[in-house]
């Protein structure tokens, strides 16, 4: 049983990591698109990020030293991963309920991290966890995690009650977005639960990643807790194939998109990417537009659809 | 009565010939003083009963797209197999790498939290009317892509949602891509960063590039005619020449300033591309450009080559070839002359495609600088060149914001730098600046006129917008105070012509709209007073 959980988790920590990454080189390999930025773009000059501006608006700007103001950039990042500033702004209402299944997943996140760090640590360094640092981490883990499990719920719980109750919401909810918030509850409630109720004696969350490390199967971990964590890895491993991979994505929207606004200068490599997007051969259909498969981009962007003829 | 009912995405499909959506007069935003009196509300021209017989009209109370109705069923399974084609093709490397990455990020990350709702005008303006609800239409096409180009099956439909694809569902969908100005400010608000207004662009783009099918004004009598005479106006090299000279004729006749506008000088410094529009409706604006750049001295020029004296690039709006061929004409145009940089006059559009979204277009010697007028003219402004007097502008002004050149493209400080200078009874409308609303004429809106789609168009589209100039002015709505509206952009003020004309504010207010030159020109101490004429036009 022991061995069947922890070949769940490792394959479930697998699928999930090479999931997301799949995901993730999939848009990073995806061709460079004309641009479409949108402002304020947080990268530019403070004094003018500040009112949205960007560098068109000074003359001759292409003699100007490009600028990239990276801590506008971090900050407005960063504010947004924490503490979902866009939906605050825009839709409080939701964020009351989005914000704490954020905070709540974050937090977990971090506890994993804490108990896969710990756990290398005290398999190596034994005595580590008896000393102060290992004490201050243990408690550290303990209120991540309470903290986190408690968050995600509520948020979770909030967030199915609006997709449920708000008809705005609830008439472009599919049975599948309900599904995943329920996946949530359910999972972590089920480790919540075996978490508090575990019998006495049986191994904690520390005791069983140590054991997990060190595929130590005389571990007995308590059936509705062992039911939990294969639930909640379950899900994870079932996250990025679903939109709740907008963590991958939003990097993308903002980043390649949203403020992208590099210029294409000449001879640079924005050109010399175009120029092999230019010899791609459309097959659009419509006359006007004079594709047939075997002409490119370049040939099509240069034809004069009302001349008849090249230029 | 308000005929008000909640519409589901499964209606697009519905084969009963009828429209899915309507808008009541009572159902629309109130709008405040001096039209919260329903006696200046006007009525919605009905949708003529031989548009509806003839053509696809049934999403709503009017039609922009005019697609004939198909006449056997054949022809009906056909249409939808070229959809399915062209929605393949979107989703190709090859087909659609110039919007590919984007389109797939919002395909597959959207949260469905509504969010971007509050954020669009149309929505709001309409009384939060379903089918203008931004995610509407960028949930049937999420559903085509989960269903037809991933082919996904029952677990992709439970997880994403399905749609019944059949004639009626594109047909509608045809139409709903024209019920968005593409001014993305839905896409502002996005949590995730979810674009509808790309969607409704590559929706359009579909339908042009695979089933030759747009709305006419921007294609047929807009990108085509512009490739092919030069200008969409219809304008000659030769005309455009013409009318020119009479625009210099009559500039210098009304400042008192020689005014010559010089064409195709090699080497000059400056080519300035207008929105031909201006030349024809507006002339007082190429007019006191010329007559600003000659009096600070700049080397400037225009172009008579093809499409070089017209900045207009509907391809913009809905299809990427048509923008590429126009934006490389317009490059060749700058390359002939051997000038140093493009600057674009007032035109939000222009200002966005040739410098924004053609940078990735233009390679090479067709790279050449582009610069927008607003940053020319704040300097000229702020050089001390021109001497100004801005008691000649006393009178109350507000600035409209283009989409095109402020949001998307960050241009933002210089207009307002210039309007502070020269108004002293300058006020912003709220929100403005990056937060600003559509004219309600943005993609094209501005220039299509069939069937009954301008009450659409003054009704819906342009609401916002109307409640925000109307904001603007409130503590001056009497008529014995002359106001100026300042719409730096060609297209928002023929919006704004025909709205202002169409709620009578001009005969009843006296709120006029205008561009930026017309107000630094009437500011010249040089030139004679009364540059701006208080008559509508």
């Amino acid at each position: 049983m022991t061995t069947l959980l922890y070949a769940m988790l490792c394959l479930s920590a697998v699928v999930c990591v090479a999931a997301t990454v799949v995901r993730a080189v999939g848009y990073a390999r995806a061709p460079m698109h004309l641009r479409w930025e949108l402002y304020p773009v947080p990268h530019e000059a403070s004094d003018r990020a500040a009112h949205g501006g960007s560098y068109f608006e000074d003359s001759n700007w292409w003699t100007k030293p490009p600028h990239f103001n990276l801590r506008g950039e971090l900050t407005a990042m960063f504010t947004e991963m924490l503490f979902l500033k866009a939906l605050r702004e825009f839709n409080l209402r939701l964020w009351w309920r989005s914000f704490p299944f954020h905070v709540g997943l974050y937090l977990l996140i971090t506890t994993v991290a804490l108990l896969l760090g710990t756990a290398v640590a005290t398999v190596f360094v034994p005595a580590w966890m008896t000393g102060w640092l290992g004490r201050v981490v243990y408690q550290v883990c303990r209120a991540t995690g309470v903290g986190g499990l408690v968050l995600a719920m509520v948020g979770a719980a909030g967030l199915v009650h609006r997709r449920l109750t708000d008809s705005d919401l609830r008439m472009y909810s599919t049975p599948g977005d309900i599904f995943n918030l329920v996946a949530f509850l359910v999972a972590l409630g089920v480790v919540a639960a075996g978490y508090a109720f575990r019998p006495a004696g049986s191994p904690g969350a520390l005791g069983i990643v140590i054991g997990l490390l060190t595929w130590d199967t005389t571990i007995r971990v308590p059936g509705l807790l062992a039911a939990g964590l294969l639930l909640s890895a379950l899900l994870a491993a079932y996250v990025p194939f679903t939109h709740m991979s907008h963590f991958v994505g939003k990097y993308f929207t903002y980043h390649a998109v949203r403020w992208d606004d590099r210029v294409n200068r000449r001879g640079g490599t924005i050109e010399r990417t175009l120029a092999e997007y230019l010899t791609y051969r459309p097959t659009w259909s419509a006359p006007h537009v004079t594709a047939d498969g075997s002409r490119s981009w370049a040939d099509i962007a240069t034809t004069n659809p009302t001349k008849g003829t090249k230029r | 009565m308000s005929r008000k009912t909640r519409i589901d995405l499964s209606d697009m499909s519905r084969r009963d010939g009828e429209p899915i959506g309507h808008v009541d007069l009572q159902d629309l935003m109130p709008l405040p003083a001096p039209l919260d009196d329903p006696a200046r509300e006007r009525p919605w021209t009905p949708l003529n009963p031989q548009a509806r017989a003839r053509y696809e009209c049934i999403l709503d109370d009017t039609c922009a797209v005019s697609v004939p109705k198909p006449a056997t069923k054949e022809e009906e399974t056909e249409l939808v197999r070229q959809f399915l084609s062209g929605l393949d093709k979107l989703f190709t490397r090859e087909n659609n790498w110039t919007f590919l990455q984007p389109l797939l990020l919002s395909m597959e990350h959207c949260a469905r939290c509504q969010t971007c709702a509050d954020a669009c005008h149309i929505y709001e303006a309409s009384g939060r009317n379903e089918i203008y609800r931004p995610t509407y239409r960028s949930e049937i096409m999420r559903r085509l892509y989960f269903k037809c180009v991933k082919h996904g099956g029952m677990i992709s439909a439970w997880q994403h949602g399905d749609v019944d694809v059949n004639w009626p569902m594109v047909a509608r969908l045809i139409e709903l891509a024209y019920r968005c100005n593409l001014c993305r400010r839905c896409a502002q608000t996005c949590p995730i960063g979810v674009d509808n207004g790309l969607i409704a662009h590559e929706l359009r783009k579909l339908f042009s590039q695979e089933m030759g099918i747009a709305a006419k004004e921007i294609h047929d009598t807009g990108s085509m005619l512009q490739l092919k005479v030069g200008s969409s106006t219809g304008m000659s090299a030769e005309v455009v020449k013409d009318n020119i000279q009479f625009i210099d004729e009559e500039t210098s006749e009304r400042t008192g300033i020689t005014v010559e506008t010089p064409w195709d000088v090699e080497g000059a410094e400056v080519l300035l591309i207008h929105n031909a529009g201006e030349i024809l409706a507006w002339p007082e604006n190429p007019g006191a450009f010329a007559l600003i750049l000659n009096a600070a001295g700049i080397s400037w020029t225009l172009s008579s080559e093809l499409a070089g004296y017209d900045s207009i690039n509907y391809g913009l709006w809905y299809d990427d070839a048509q923008f590429a061929r126009v934006a490389i004409k317009h490059a060749e145009a700058a390359k002939k002359l051997k000038v140093g940089k493009i600057v674009l006059g007032e035109c939000g559009h222009a200002h966005k495609a040739l410098s924004v979204i053609a940078d990735r277009v233009l390679t090479g010697e067709l790279n050449i600088p582009r610069e927008s007028s607003m940053t020319l003219l704040r300097d000229i402004v702020a050089s001390g060149r021109l001497k100004l007097d801005p008691s000649r502008n006393d009178f109350p002004v507000t600035l409209h914001d283009p989409c095109n050149m402020v949001r998307l493209m960050g241009v933002v400080e210089p207009q307002r730098e210039i309007i502070r200078a020269i108004c002293p009874k300058f006020r912003e409308m709220e929100p403005h600046g990056v937060d600003n609303y559509c004219c309600g004429g943005g993609s094209g809106f501005a220039i299509m006129s069939g069937h009954n789609f301008p009450d659409w168009r003054f009704h819906v589209s342009g609401r916002k917008k109307l409640e925000q100039v109307l904001n603007a002015f409130g503590d001056c709505l009497d008529p014995s105070i002359p106001k100026y509206l300042c719409a730096p952009c060609s297209n928002c003020k023929g919006q704004f012509r025909d709205m202002l004309a169409y709620y009578d504010l001009w005969e009843k207010n006296r709120i006029l709209y205008g561009g930026l030159v017309e107000l630094i020109v009437n500011a010249m101490s040089e030139v004679k007073p009364g540059f701006i004429e208080w008559e509508w036009h």
